[in-house]
């Protein structure tokens, strides 16, 4: 892929550089420094968090725990303790709040592994590979609590890419890192973002999530676009754009309401008329006075 | 031709979701197989104080490594992938670094969960594993000398651990101090594992299941019975003369 078709090389030279990356400088920042507060504690003796992603606990008073785990010991028959259950009250409050798959986006640590893996597939313009549908994530997810129904044991935890990821960086590596690079091979070589946009679970559960979630990307100055498809070339679920950016023709509202956009901000970036802004899902005002204004739509109809 | 799309999707409808589901499955079949493997753990390998059984303890740990942070001697250790442990949960081995019996069980107060039972308050009441003396062929206090370090160091000296003098055979005169575990106090700390002088230690901690018997239900000890009820359970039992075989020179 040349230079000049690269998504995003118009928002370069119109933008600048920097605001061309800053919604995915700050992800990084984000990623990065939930893994260095992490690691304060073993590494520098400032303990302000403690534990892993599972569940942890803030200056040894907030606790913080991952619903989906938490969901798997329950299934697995254990009724876990009131700290587990506020902890995890506490992140379902948050993710509905800042979107569900912001999680994804802005906390997981595999998402920079599938994003560099997209990355090196645009650069090397490997195209094609196996087609598996994006709803076979809810598949897996269906899958998860079964198997801990079954086993008695908390089984995807045995081979969760993204609790086995962190642990390893925060407790220590063992065998992990071949779990990384197996992910890194198998987005980069066997399908396009197929990893988290296809089969991840914890994805999956944080759509679920974030349903309701309020922060979301609106393509509010969708009349500016000029169908470069920059935005859909390098979003990780290029399919919940469409009926934003589309809307104007359709009667849909500007904001991105799929439950499976993960608000990395990225669509923003790489727009060179900047279209795209994060927004509230409440806000469906469109700049230009578009013709399609959402609420008198759905009232003609 | 909407008419007749409509068959072709439903058929590929039921073809994706066929495809979906039994992929997933066959992936969750796996998961199941590994996550039974996942429940045998080496007998080296003990669980943190007021850990349930294995089955109920894999169910209701999350893998945080909260013990593990909050263990005052780092004693516990997070399973890494790739350990014969399964991946991500708590353990020690005692004779790499053994429980010291915190009064306060601090791995317990950080559990979130519950997987480590929040009611064991006292610690000598956890039962982390049982110590055996494996081998009587290389302890030294069966040798006849006084070693007496796994007594010495045990916690719960002259409850857990106690020295049972029994006759010297090999000499003819001396006693031997005979270190004798007893079940209804040893916790399992492992102390006395990392405490053997030997190049392998004598004395080992052994979760609870691999190191106790258990006689079935209906047996009844004679002795205990009669204690029991202050009396013999077979009232006016004949006790009938021994018969020796004639002595003929």
């Amino acid at each position: 892929m040349s230079a000049e078709t690269r998504p995003g090389a118009a928002a370069c030279t119109t933008k600048g550089w920097f605001a061309a990356h800053k919604w995915l400088i700050l992800r990084r920042l984000s990623q990065f420094s939930v893994i260095g507060l992490f690691l304060l504690g073993p590494l520098a003796g400032i303990w302000f968090i403690k534990g892993n992603l599972a569940s942890s606990l803030i200056l040894d008073t907030v606790p913080l725990s991952d619903p989906f785990v938490l969901l798997q010991t329950m299934f697995a028959g254990h009724l876990p303790e009131t700290t587990a259950l506020t902890g995890a009250a506490i992140v379902l409050v948050a993710y509905a709040l800042v979107g569900g798959r912001a999680y994804c986006s802005w906390v997981c640590p595999v998402n920079v592994v599938t994003d560099v893996a997209a990355w090196a597939r645009r650069r090397l313009d490997l195209r094609g590979g196996v087609r598996i549908n994006r709803r076979t994530r809810y598949w897996v997810l269906a899958m998860v609590p079964v198997a801990a129904v079954a086993t008695g044991v908390i089984a995807w935890e045995l081979v969760n890419p993204v609790t086995l990821t962190f642990r390893a960086i925060v407790f220590g590596a063992g065998a992990a890192w071949m779990v990384v690079l197996a992910v890194f091979l198998y987005d980069l070589f066997v399908a396009e973002r197929g990893w988290c946009g296809h089969l991840c679970p914890m994805g999956a559960f944080y759509s679920i999530v974030g349903t309701v979630s309020l922060v979301r990307v609106s393509a509010r100055d969708r009349g500016a676009c000029d169908s470069c498809m920059d935005c859909y070339a390098i979003c990780p679920e290029p399919q919940v754009l469409s009926p934003a950016v589309r809307g104007g023709e359709t009667g849909a509202g500007p904001v991105v309401l799929s439950p499976n956009c993960t608000n990395c901000g990225r669509c923003i970036d790489v727009c060179a008329p900047d279209v795209f802004a994060f927004t509230t899902r409440f806000n469906t005002e469109v700049d230009d006075g578009d013709k399609a204004q959402p609420e008198v739509m759905r009232k003609a109809a | 031709m909407s008419d007749r799309s409509q068959p072709m999707d439903r058929r590929r409808f039921l073809a994706d979701t066929a495809r979906a589901a039994c992929g997933v499955g066959v992936f969750g079949l796996a998961l199941g197989l590994m996550a039974g493997q996942a429940r045998s753990r080496p007998a080296q390998a003990l669980r943190p104080p007021g850990a349930g059984p294995e089955d109920d303890f894999l169910g209701a740990c999350v893998r945080c490594g909260l013990c593990v942070r909050d263990c005052p001697y780092d004693t516990l250790k997070l399973a890494a992938l790739g350990d014969d442990v399964a991946v991500g949960t708590p353990y020690f081995v005692a004779r790499e670094v053994p429980c010291e019996m915190c009064e306060d069980i601090p791995c317990v107060v950080a559990c979130p969960t519950g997987a480590l039972d929040p009611d064991l308050e006292d610690i000598d009441d956890s039962r982390m594993g049982l110590a055996v003396l494996v081998d009587e062929e290389t302890c030294l206090n069966f040798q006849g000398l006084r070693c007496d370090v796994c007594y010495r160091v045990c916690p719960l000296i002259d409850k857990a651990i106690t020295l049972e003098s029994e006759h010297n055979v090999r000499t003819g005169v001396h006693a031997m101090f005979i270190p004798t575990v007893h079940s209804d106090a040893c916790t399992g700390c492992g102390k006395c594992e990392r405490g053997c002088v030997l190049e392998e230690a004598a004395i080992r901690v052994f979760p609870r299941h691999l190191a106790k018997g258990r006689q079935g239900d209906h047996y009844r000890l004679g002795w205990q019975e009669k204690a029991k009820r202050g009396e013999s359970l077979v009232p006016g039992l004949v006790d009938l003369p021994d018969r020796l075989p004639e002595f003929k020179p």
